[in-house]
Formats: C-alpha cells, sequence, structure tokens
C-alpha cells in the first residue's frame, strides 16, 4: 500500500484546512442568534420569548426567541423583494441556458459544421477571462445600445429604457450556457447510440426518438447542468453588479450595500438561511450524481 | 426541399447551436470589441463616451499624467502600474499558497475510502457555493479590532495574564491575502482531487517495490501525475483573483486598491468608462498572456470543470 496513507502529517494539515474551511461559516451562524443589535460582539443568545425588550442595544426578549433575527428577516421588506429576484433570475436564466446549452452539446458532439470551432471557442471565453471583463463589457453595451434607443425615440422619464430584470437574465444565460454545453457533452461522449438506432429501425421518426430515446437517457447529464446553472446564477456578484438597475436588486447585491452600512444580525440570519440551501443543494446535486455512477 | 435540409447534418449543427452562438457573440464577443473601441475613446464631461482614437488612457495607465500637481504639462506617476502589479503579485501569492493549502487535502480525500470520499467532498462544497459576498462578510467579523480572532488571542493572553491590545487587522493587506486564499481555496481542491484520484493503487505499490521511500514516491509518481490538477486550478484561481474587487473592497477599505476596484470605480463613481475599458483590457490581456505561458508550459487539464 502507499505509504503516505496514514501519514500524520497529511492528516493534520487536513484537519486545520478543514477549520480553516469551516470557522468562518461557524462565527456567521452563531452571531445570527446573537442579542447585541450593533453585532460586533457577542452577547449572547436571546433566551426569552416574550414581547420585544431591549436593553443598552441588547434583545432581552423576543417574540421568536433566539430565532428573533430570522423573523425581523421575514419582515424586511427589501429581503424579500431580493430574494424574490434572485429565485425570479435563477429560474428563467437556468431553463433558457439548460434548453440553449443542451442543444449546443448535442450539435458539438453530433454534427459537423463551419462555425464548430469558433463555437467551441467562443464557449471558453467566459472561464478563461476575469468577471469583470464581461461584466463592464455587457454594462456598456447594454448603457450604448439604451441610449441610442431613448433619444432617437425621445424617451424620457419613466419610459426610458435602462438596466433591470431583463438585462440581468440575459447575461445570466450567456455565462450558464458554457458550463451546462461542458456536463451535458461529457454525458454525450458516454452514450450508447445502438438506442436510438433501435427506435428508427422500429419505425420511431427523430422527433420520437428524441423525446422517447436521447433526452430521457440525458436526463441526468442535462440536469446536473441545470443544478450547476441555478447555483452560478444565485451565487453570482459580479455580473449582477454590473447589469443590475432599480428593482433588480439581488440577494449578493443586497448584502453588498449593507456591508458599507451598519450591519445588524439580520444579514447573519440571512447568510445562515443561505448557508442551509447550499446544503440542501449541493446534497441533492451529490444524490442525483451518485445515482446516475449506480444505475 | 425539406427532406433535403433534414438530411443536411451540417444546417442541423448550425440550427441547434445558434442560439448560442446568438448569446456568445451578442453578450460576450460584441461586449468585447466595444470596449476595446471605447477604451481609444474619451469622455466627456457627464460620463458619456466620445469615439475617437486616442491613446490617452493607456499613456494614463503606463503612469504618464497631463494633470499634474505643480502645473507642468507633463509628469509621471506610477500609481496604475502599482495597481497592476500589486494585483498580479497578489495573484501568484494566493494561488500558491492555495497550492499548498489544497494539495494535502486533495490527497487525503483521495486516499479515503469511497464512501468516505463523498462525505469529505461535500465538505468542500458547502464552503464553494455559499455565497462569495457572505464569505467575504465572514471574514470582516472576524479580523475586526472588536472581533472573534482577537477576542480569542485576548481570552488565551488573558488567562495566561499578559497585557495584550486589540490588533489591527482588517482593512490590511494581510486581510486581503486571507480573504482571497479562503475565497478560492475550494477551487483549487476539486481539480487535485479529481487527478489525484485516477491514480491507480498499484502504481504506488510498484513504487514501494523497487525501494522508492515516500519522498521519492511523492515527487517522481504523485505529484507528476497530479500536474494537470494543479494546472486546472491554478487557471480557476489565478484568473479570478486579478479581477475580484470585493474581497479588497470589504477587507482592504481604502488601503488595498486592486485592478479589479480601480476598474469598478471608472464605471461607478468616476464615470470614465473610456479608462476603465482600458484597464479592464490590460487586465484580460495580463492573464490571458501568463494563462498562455503557464498551459503551454505544463499543458491544459481536462480538469477544469468543476461540478
Amino acid at each position: 500500500m502507499n505509504p503516505n496513507k496514514r501519514a500524520p502529517h497529511v492528516i493534520l494539515l487536513t484537519i486545520l484546512v478543514y477549520f480553516f474551511l469551516y470557522a468562518p461559516i461557524f462565527v456567521l451562524v452563531t452571531y445570527s442568534f446573537n442579542a447585541s443589535k450593533t453585532n460586533i460582539v457577542f452577547t449572547g443568545v436571546i433566551t426569552q420569548f416574550g414581547d420585544l425588550k431591549l436593553v443598552d442595544g441588547n434583545v432581552m426578549q423576543s417574540p421568536c426567541g433566539p430565532f428573533h433575527w430570522f423573523c425581523e428577516l421575514g419582515k424586511n421588506q427589501e429581503v424579500m423583494n431580493a430574494a424574490k429576484n434572485t429565485l425570479v433570475i435563477a429560474f428563467i436564466s437556468t431553463f433558457s441556458a439548460t434548453v440553449i446549452g443542451t442543444l449546443a452539446a448535442l450539435a458539438l458532439q453530433r454534427y459537423n459544421f463551419k462555425l464548430k470551432t469558433f463555437s467551441e471557442v467562443a464557449l471558453y471565453i467566459p472561464i478563461v477571462i476575469p468577471e469583470i471583463v464581461m461584466g463592464i463589457g455587457i454594462l456598456t453595451l447594454f448603457s450604448q445600445i439604451f441610449s441610442y434607443l431613448n433619444n432617437s425615440f425621445g424617451l424620457s422619464g419613466d419610459g426610458r429604457l435602462g438596466l433591470g430584470l431583463t438585462t440581468v437574465i440575459l447575461s445570466h444565460i450567456t455565462f450558464s450556457i458554457p458550463f451546462v454545453t461542458l456536463v451535458v457533452r461529457a454525458r454525450l461522449q458516454g452514450f450508447d447510440q445502438s438506442f436510438e438506432e433501435a427506435a428508427m429501425d422500429l419505425g420511431a421518426n427523430e422527433v420520437v426518438t428524441f423525446w422517447r430515446v436521447t433526452l430521457p437517457m440525458l436526463l441526468p447529464g442535462v440536469l446536473s447542468g441545470a443544478l450547476m446553472a441555478f447555483t452560478l446564477s444565485l451565487d453570482d456578484f459580479v455580473i449582477t453588479f454590473f447589469t443590475n438597475g432599480p428593482g433588480s436588486t439581488t440577494l449578493p447585491i443586497y448584502v453588498y450595500g449593507l456591508l458599507r452600512r451598519i450591519i445588524t444580525p439580520q444579514v447573519n440570519a440571512l447568510s445562515t438561511v443561505w448557508i442551509l440551501v447550499i446544503f440542501l443543494a449541493v446534497f441533492l446535486l451529490q444524490w442525483l450524481q451518485n445515482r446516475e455512477v449506480r444505475s | 426541399m425539406l427532406r433535403k435540409l433534414r438530411e443536411n447534418k451540417s444546417f442541423q449543427g448550425i440550427l441547434l447551436i445558434s442560439p448560442t452562438l446568438l448569446f456568445m457573440i451578442g453578450l460576450l464577443i460584441l461586449p468585447l470589441i466595444l470596449t476595446t473601441i471605447i477604451s481609444f475613446g474619451s469622455r466627456n464631461s457627464d460620463g458619456g463616451v466620445i469615439y475617437s482614437f486616442t491613446l490617452d488612457n493607456y499613456i494614463r495607465l503606463a503612469g504618464f499624467s497631463t494633470s499634474c500637481d505643480n502645473g507642468a504639462t507633463s509628469c509621471f506617476d506610477p500609481l496604475y502600474a502599482q495597481i497592476l502589479w500589486r494585483s498580479l503579485a497578489l495573484a501568484l501569492e494566493t494561488t500558491i499558497i492555495v497550492i499548498i493549502l489544497a494539495y494535502p487535502l486533495s490527497y487525503f480525500i483521495a486516499r479515503a475510502s469511497a464512501k468516505r470520499r463523498n462525505t469529505f467532498l461535500f465538505l468542500v462544497l458547502v464552503p464553494l457555493w455559499t455565497n462569495f459576498v457572505i464569505r467575504v462578510y465572514a471574514w470582516m467579523m472576524i479580523l475586526r479590532t472588536e472581533g472573534v480572532l482577537n477576542g480569542v488571542i485576548g481570552a488565551v493572553f488573558g488567562f495566561l495574564h499578559i497585557p495584550f491590545t486589540p490588533l489591527n487587522m482588517l482593512y490590511t493587506p494581510g486581510a486581503v491575502l486571507v480573504g482571497m486564499v479562503y475565497e478560492f481555496l475550494p477551487f483549487m481542491i476539486l481539480p487535485i482531487f479529481t487527478s489525484l484520484e485516477k491514480i491507480d493503487n498499484s502504481l504506488y505499490e510498484a513504487a514501494a517495490d523497487l525501494g522508492a521511500n515516500s519522498i521519492r514516491t511523492f515527487l517522481r509518481v504523485t505529484l507528476p501525475l497530479s500536474m494537470p490538477g494543479v494546472v486546472a486550478g491554478t487557471i480557476l484561481v489565478f484568473i479570478p483573483v486579478m479581477g475580484t474587487f470585493i474581497v479588497s473592497d470589504i477587507l482592504g477599505g481604502r488601503q488595498v486598491i486592486l485592478v479589479g476596484n480601480l476598474i469598478q470605480r471608472q464605471f461607478l463613481d468616476a464615470r470614465d468608462p473610456t479608462f476603465g475599458s482600458a484597464a479592464a483590457l490590460i487586465l484580460m490581456v495580463m492573464t490571458l498572456v501568463v494563462t498562455y505561458f503557464y498551459t503551454r508550459k505544463f499543458g491544459f487539464g481536462e480538469e477544469i470543470v468543476i461540478g
């Protein structure tokens, strides 16, 4: 056996790195139960249930008890709007990018055409250029187009075209497509085409074959691609930062705005909820992949 | 006619790829071309773009200024060159530290039993997908003067009866480095793990049979075979670190300005998109050049896909 396997220094370093990865997350979660309103020092957990009672900037008693900041979060209209925007953007861009990216994967894996090399290179661009370059590029394009249209149609006031949900969604679709294509293409590479040939031999046309044979067999790959696009969209800060406008604030943008002002434990409560959601999403992704490996 | 189209494989391929091309050309290639064009332009007083051909923005980036304090017509100020250099140096430092931290962990995961391996990987994926902004915020709580780290050190010192004044750790270059390492560590662990996992156990056995000790086995077998993972991880870490502005913004305050902050400010505060575009292009060229030479030396890793 490999002599390094149980080397004590490897185990020690592993423990230290895991500690480094999880200590900040532990701090975030702990402080979401902090009684202190200013949230600079941890003054203890809110233990009493009952009407809201504040002493020296510490919450002594709350209708929600230790979950005081989570309840406040639920009442915060800005957070709820940002959460809604984040989900709307993630769902629409994931759906579009998954469909478009899957078609691209089929084209690249199964067909030969003139623009194939160009397409492959284009799909690698988002991976090899810094996100900020893509962000400012899209911002420049949209602002130039909008100012041209606003001027030539004489749009003014609320009628003016500007950045918003649509521009964010279009940008998210753009950076998600390459990842969906990569994942689906990897799945297609190990694909046994004899099933499709059998379907055709039995008289199914291309459309029926696609819906009844190809797609069901591709589905695990398509689903992992979709889940990846979804997490990328939920997580995105840089591109959204440059392409969002009034009314299209997402949660990461909202949190960033708060970090430059006063931070209450509400931000920690939001982080805790977020970490929980991510925990479940990663769990689901791994479960899907493991099921795929087993079958 | 329709039959002919149905049999034309090339046409079908184009049809399937066309929505992708529409997005890639419209929202990726076109913006890059536009960025290049306006980087040679100049701005008007309200932050609009005047299309012209001037190298002013690049000359300004190189450090030559026409608005000098002492009234001279031109002067040299290496401010922007320093920012570019600082960003490059920080990206290299971060990448090296991340490799050193990620390697043993990836090795440990790759050598674990199949059942445990998934659990250990899961534990890497959770911080990876936890939002970037939230993770910077966590370090803000840890590093600030009244924060968690000073609290812990203070408690230890107090226990030992040693006087302790809280350290100023937030808004220092060190804070930015720690933040960057934390943000990008998972991006290195996964590709190195993927390449280590592929190494067949029989190779270790052969090395041991031939009398190699553990250090020799590591240097001659493990390390060379895991290089594709290290290369892929380096690309996944180096490129984003070069352009990130949140970490330096939140943990560096106004003390640590990187090229990402410079670009962001030109577009949002300073309202000079032409200068910002020039800086963005230089950033892109710098990352592409480093990546190109690096991958030419070590090959392009297939482990680039995380998922």
